[in-house]
């Protein structure tokens, strides 16, 4: 750095390394116990040099957790939410940034106070309208007497029940979770930064609104959108609250949650060596992706600071 | 707000762009909301048949509620423990990768990573690692610290269990914005701080750290806010709020008494405090942020 200190210097490296070596110990330990049969991981203590069971590992993880299915849904699930989510919340913001009209603050405020609401916090209502889309709907109805109306009219006894259960489908899933101000508020940041030229220039020349955000602002915003890509990937595949409570059918659920019946209880043989395989499988999506998109990672990371 | 000077024209295409955002907030976030406000005003039958209005009878119970206490003691213990356990650990790691010249990506590549591991994942890998008969961590615990180390039937080692799967999720996350941070410090005034004779700890101490208080608030709330939600999936793999209830942090209660034990008043009326508790936080933090952007121009 600035002065020379070869003594601070190596120590520095040293303490490196151990902090690395702790940070992915648990993985390496996971690896490792996913190469070895069961009596050696139930041996104590387990021994560090990886066996030869790997394979025979994570086939067997994958048959007895159904993971095939699981993962295709998780997959479903992020990519749901990040495309839904970058969508809904690029259009929200050149609505907010791009337009002058009556509801513009308000619509603004209403989508902030959102911010930092996560799902965890609201649980029981938002399952309630997820088991019934049409609740609010059929609310009003009742308040309106309109089956008594309807029945006087058409003379017959007629009972109208408003109902959309989103519970075990896709969209229950990731509908609930596309509403995200973050991205929204990440994406007016960084179009008020987008020089005031470019918006004249191309009213001058008698583009429409579409076509600016098609050719202009959309180009622009390349990098910004990679970065939530990975961000928001990542959080879309780790959820768990959400498809723990809107999925009963284990044929809808998703490979994080999946996961938990690998874990050998007091009862069960000591199946370690399948739980770390699965758990394997299940966390090297999110990873890869991280560490190919390392660089925007961090970049859309530190941009939701501000 | 902040505005732009030109403007497109156009009557209803703003309101078509914003519409997806607006219905999706409405019906997931304002509905429920009022729903959850209104539920914890009454009291229902497991089945929700029968509700009767009680005003803050839900409330006044909760805090009378020994149980309810209880939990916000384990949530606090909790949440500071992990969020200093993530802290020191992630600013000591990149004030120390920071130093060095050489293998700098390589090093951030191996500390960056945990971050994409799901928390309920963080939860299996350390139940593993702390297993009380098979873990290493366990063996090395019982071995070296003389402590008859058992998380299943003992409250605090089940709390130090679910500590270390959670803060060791959040190193990495701290680890990026501690970096970032350190890197938008200009070089001269480190610099200066050298000629004028200030070692390297010192210059940490005067001149990096209070640099870099912003970030560490910002972060110090993040920590928080992911120990206080996001670790719901680690207290679900790993300790189901046990043992006797010693790890049962008030989200996980939440889930317990509204999906479990069919409390729906109590339930919602525990949302609803969450609910303040986040957003006084949020206003905290911009309010923050706001003096932030005075000071700095």
């Amino acid at each position: 750095m600035v002065e020379k200190t070869p003594i601070l210097d190596a120590l520095t490296y040293l303490l490196l390394m151990l902090g690395i070596l702790v940070v992915c110990f648990p993985i390496i330990y996971t690896i490792i116990a996913a190469t070895l049969p069961m009596e050696e991981v139930s041996k104590v203590p387990m021994p560090l040099i990886p066996g030869d069971q790997f394979w025979v590992n994570i086939q067997a993880a994958w048959n007895q957790g159904d993971l095939g299915t699981q993962l295709f849904n998780s997959f479903i699930m992020a990519s749901g939410i990040t495309i839904g989510k970058i969508v809904v919340s690029l259009l929200g913001a050149f609505s907010i940034v791009y337009f002058d009209y009556r509801f513009r603050t308000v619509a603004f405020v209403t989508v902030f106070c959102t911010l930092m609401l996560p799902v965890e916090v609201r649980i029981l209502p938002t399952y309630e309208m997820a088991a019934n889309l049409f609740g609010p709907l059929q609310h009003v109805w009742d308040w309106l007497h309109l089956n008594a109306l309807l029945s006087w009219f058409t003379d017959h006894d007629i009972e109208v029940t408003l109902d959309w259960s989103l519970l075990d489908s896709y969209t229950g899933l990731i509908l609930p979770l596309v509403a995200s101000a973050t991205c929204t508020f990440l994406f007016r940041q960084f179009f008020l930064t987008v020089p005031e030229e470019l918006c004249e220039a191309a009213k001058m020349d008698g583009a429409s609104p579409m076509v600016f955000f098609r050719k202009i602002l959309l180009p622009l915003s390349k990098t910004n959108i990679a970065a939530l890509v990975v961000i928001e990937f990542v959080y879309g595949w780790n959820q768990y609250l959400w498809p723990l409570l809107i999925t009963t059918n284990p044929k809808m659920t998703t490979a994080v949650i999946g996961l938990k019946n690998l874990i050998p209880s007091p009862e069960d043989p000591p199946d370690w060596h399948i739980a770390m395989a699965g758990a394997l499988l299940v966390m090297l999506p999110p990873i890869l992706v991280v560490l190919f998109m390392q660089r925007w990672f961090v970049k859309g990371l530190v941009e939701r600071e501000k | 707000m902040l505005r732009k000077r030109s403007y497109f024209d156009s009557k209803r295409l703003p309101y078509l762009l914003i519409l997806p955002q607006i219905l999706v907030t409405v019906t997931f976030f304002y509905w429920p909301a009022v729903q959850g406000l209104a539920q914890s005003f009454m009291l229902s039958d497991p089945f929700g048949l029968h509700s009767r209005f009680v005003l803050f009878d839900n409330y006044v119970r909760l805090f009378k509620d020994p149980l309810y206490l209880r939990s916000i003691v384990i949530t606090l213990t909790f949440s500071a423990s992990t969020a200093a356990l993530a802290i020191t650990t992630g600013l000591l790691l990149a004030t120390l990768a920071n130093r060095v010249f050489q293998f700098k990506n390589i090093i951030r590549t191996f500390l960056i990573w945990p971050y994409a591991v799901a928390p309920a994942i963080s939860g299996i890998l350390w139940l593993f690692l702390l297993h009380p008969s098979f873990g290493v961590v366990a063996i090395a615990i019982k071995k070296y610290l003389g402590v008859d180390w058992n998380p299943v039937l003992r409250g605090s080692d089940a709390m130090v269990m679910v500590i270390m799967a959670s803060s060791w999720k959040q190193i990495s996350y701290n680890f990026v914005f501690f970096m970032a941070g350190m890197q938008a410090i200009p070089k001269s005034l480190i610099e200066a701080a050298a000629m004028d004779g200030a070692g390297p700890f010192r210059r940490f101490w005067t001149i990096t750290l209070p640099l870099l208080s912003p970030t560490l608030f910002f972060v110090t709330v993040m920590n928080i806010i992911f120990s206080f939600f996001e670790t719901f999936g680690i207290i679900h793999t790993v300790t189901q709020g046990g043992p006797g209830g010693a790890t049962n942090i008030l989200v996980y209660k939440v889930y317990q008494d509204g999906f479990i034990g069919l409390n729906l008043g109590s339930s919602s009326a525990q949302s609803i405090l969450l609910m303040a508790l986040i957003i006084t936080i949020t206003l905290l933090q911009f309010k923050y942020v706001e003096k932030k952007v005075q000071y700095t121009g």
